[in-house]
């Protein structure tokens, strides 16, 4: 087989067109909401909100809304039940993470034991990218452009909230409704990808293209830039992997986002491990001198 | 100190309490303009929050605070007040750029995406010049000295256009040539007509750096000029005994001094 039927051979099929398209999308907006993410220090958070719309999405399968809808509401539910636990009680944020996520995913793993066709719902896990109907695939673009279009519109005052909540404060914006705002997006953004690699990965598009974007630039706008690029890339070479080596897809997708971020933590020019090293040797040897 | 009618800063009989401690205890305080005021106490007197009631981020459980005559959530609106952190409160490795940050200086005039026009570039090389860091405004925030880190935040004051600066510790970790750089440009901006706050442990830097003093220990203890203010008997009453000769002027000796002040 030439090249460009390996590129092109699998997309003679609807279902690899659905799962690239939808992956695609997802692997952008979580590319982008990554920076944010990663800077903040919010790891623990994507991955409370991902878990978190497990019984949303169970729910929404047995009274038979949209799938997304649940999510979503569960996902602002798990948001609003942190912030509830940490502002009430003597307890930190990420025992409340644990707490809430924890207790909601549960919820949702004996959901599906009591509902009927599990084979379904088993899906939610680990993604379905073979699956995906025309139904879902637009439900994904139309909640994925809304997303993107909010966080590239709001970018500047994002990262403003994320480097210093206090200036915010003190030039008239409100550091709070800029916090739930990239919460709700937060939200929008797993439903998104829920489809593409399932609950459990989803925290990986959500973490991985942000730091591995941070190790290579020093300009929030090119992180910007680089995240989203480098997991749609991933996405993409990820699903033609699991195509050919007849493989998980989420996981191949995730796999290769994470192969990604090794080498560029190991050779990233300005932030790598051996650029850093190298540098350290020749400042030695100059002190030496 | 000021003839002005209306002080920069004026809060009345200030309380705010952090669960059962008591930060602030009926603090009041006037501020003239075009003036740098020194606030001065030990950690945990309650200068940074009495920063923080200044900004309007704290709700008193009494007592007023009014910037520029306005309530702070108008002041902050009319972005009257410019704020510079604490060293620690900063994630220095934040990929933004001296430039970036002092942009953000610029956004309450900015509309919905703050996307800036010519006059904001304007403004932001403007202040970066009175700062003397027009050549290093490209380089990453964290790649600057520590002074050179301060005059960054300075000058995002002055793209603002804040006629209020609160400086929260600015000479923390700072040599003794930034010091000097960062206490004439201070002074500068006071002739100006702004008015400059700055809570500080260096006493020695005080006299140089300041127009009038505070001492502050949850309440204002006494505000007057800074050779009245550094004398031993009246630091006594705010930190314990002969500050200006121990070796430390923080910790052992401010923890002695809550007890006997108190």
């Amino acid at each position: 087989m030439n090249p460009v039927d390996l590129l092109l051979g699998p997309l003679t099929y609807d279902f690899m067109q659905n799962a690239l398209a939808v992956t695609v999308t997802a692997a952008i907006v979580c590319g982008v909401l990554s920076c944010w993410l990663v800077l903040i220090g919010w790891s623990l958070m994507g991955d409370a909100v991902s878990h978190a719309v497990l019984p949303g999405v169970v729910l929404a399968y047995v009274v038979g809304a949209p799938f997304a809808l649940g999510a979503l509401v569960f996902g602002l539910l798990a948001v609003t039940l942190i912030g509830v636990v940490r502002d009430t009680s003597r307890v930190k944020e990420d025992a409340a993470i644990g707490v809430v996520f924890t207790t909601l995913f549960a919820l949702g793993l004996v959901l599906i034991s009591v509902t009927p066709s599990q084979t379904d719902l088993s899906h939610i896990l680990f993604g379905n990218l073979l699956g995906v109907s025309l139904a879902d695939l637009v439900q994904v673009l139309v909640l994925g452009v809304i997303t993107f279009g909010i966080l590239v519109l709001k970018r500047r005052d994002l990262t403003l909230y994320a480097f210093d909540p206090t200036h915010a404060h003190a030039i008239g914006l409100s550091p709070r409704r800029l916090g739930a705002l990239l919460l709700g997006l937060l939200a929008l953004t797993v439903v998104v990808a829920l489809q593409a690699v399932g609950v459990i990965l989803v925290v990986a598009l959500l973490i991985i293209p942000g730091a591995t974007a941070y190790l290579l630039t020093d300009r929030f706008a090119r992180m910007l830039w680089i995240s989203p690029l480098v997991a749609a890339a991933a996405a993409v070479t990820g699903i033609y992997l699991s195509y050919y080596l007849d493989t998980s897809s989420g996981g191949m997708v995730v796999l290769t986002m994470g192969a990604v971020f090794a080498v560029v933590y190991l050779f990233s020019p300005r932030h790598g491990l051996v650029a850093s090293r190298v540098a350290r040797a020749r400042r030695r040897r100059l002190a030496l001198r | 100190m000021s003839a002005s009618p209306v002080p920069a800063v004026q809060v009345t009989d200030l309380t705010v309490h952090y669960g059962d401690v008591r930060a602030l205890d009926r603090a009041t305080l006037r501020i003239g303009h075009g003036t740098v005021c020194g606030l001065v106490g030990m950690n945990g007197s309650g200068k940074s929050t009495l920063f923080k009631a200044v900004m309007g981020m704290i709700r008193p459980d009494e007592g007023t605070v009014l910037v520029d005559g306005a309530a702070p959530a108008r002041a902050r609106r009319a972005q009257t007040i410019g704020y510079v952190p604490q060293s620690e409160d900063v994630d220095w490795a934040f990929p933004l750029s001296v430039r970036d940050v002092v942009m953000t200086g610029r956004y309450g005039y900015q509309g919905f995406t703050r996307r800036p026009r010519p006059a904001d570039r304007e403004a932001v090389a403007h202040a970066l010049e009175r700062v003397e860091l027009t050549d290093l405004a490209d380089r990453q925030i964290g790649a600057l000295s520590g002074g050179q880190r301060k005059r960054a935040f300075v000058a995002r004051g002055l793209a603002q256009d804040a006629t209020i600066l609160l400086l929260d510790e600015p000479f923390a970790g700072v040599d003794k040539r930034t010091e000097a750089t960062l206490t004439t440009l201070l002074r500068e901006l006071a002739a100006d007509g702004r008015t400059v706050v700055v809570s500080t442990h260096d006493l020695h830097a005080l006299p140089d750096l300041a127009d009038e003093a505070v001492l502050f220990l949850h309440r204002v203890l006494l505000h007057d000029t800074p050779d009245v203010v550094l004398r031993p008997d009246n630091l006594a009453l705010a930190f314990g005994l002969d500050v200006l000769g121990g070796r430390s002027q923080q910790g052992g000796q401010g923890a002695r001094g809550d007890r006997e002040a108190s």
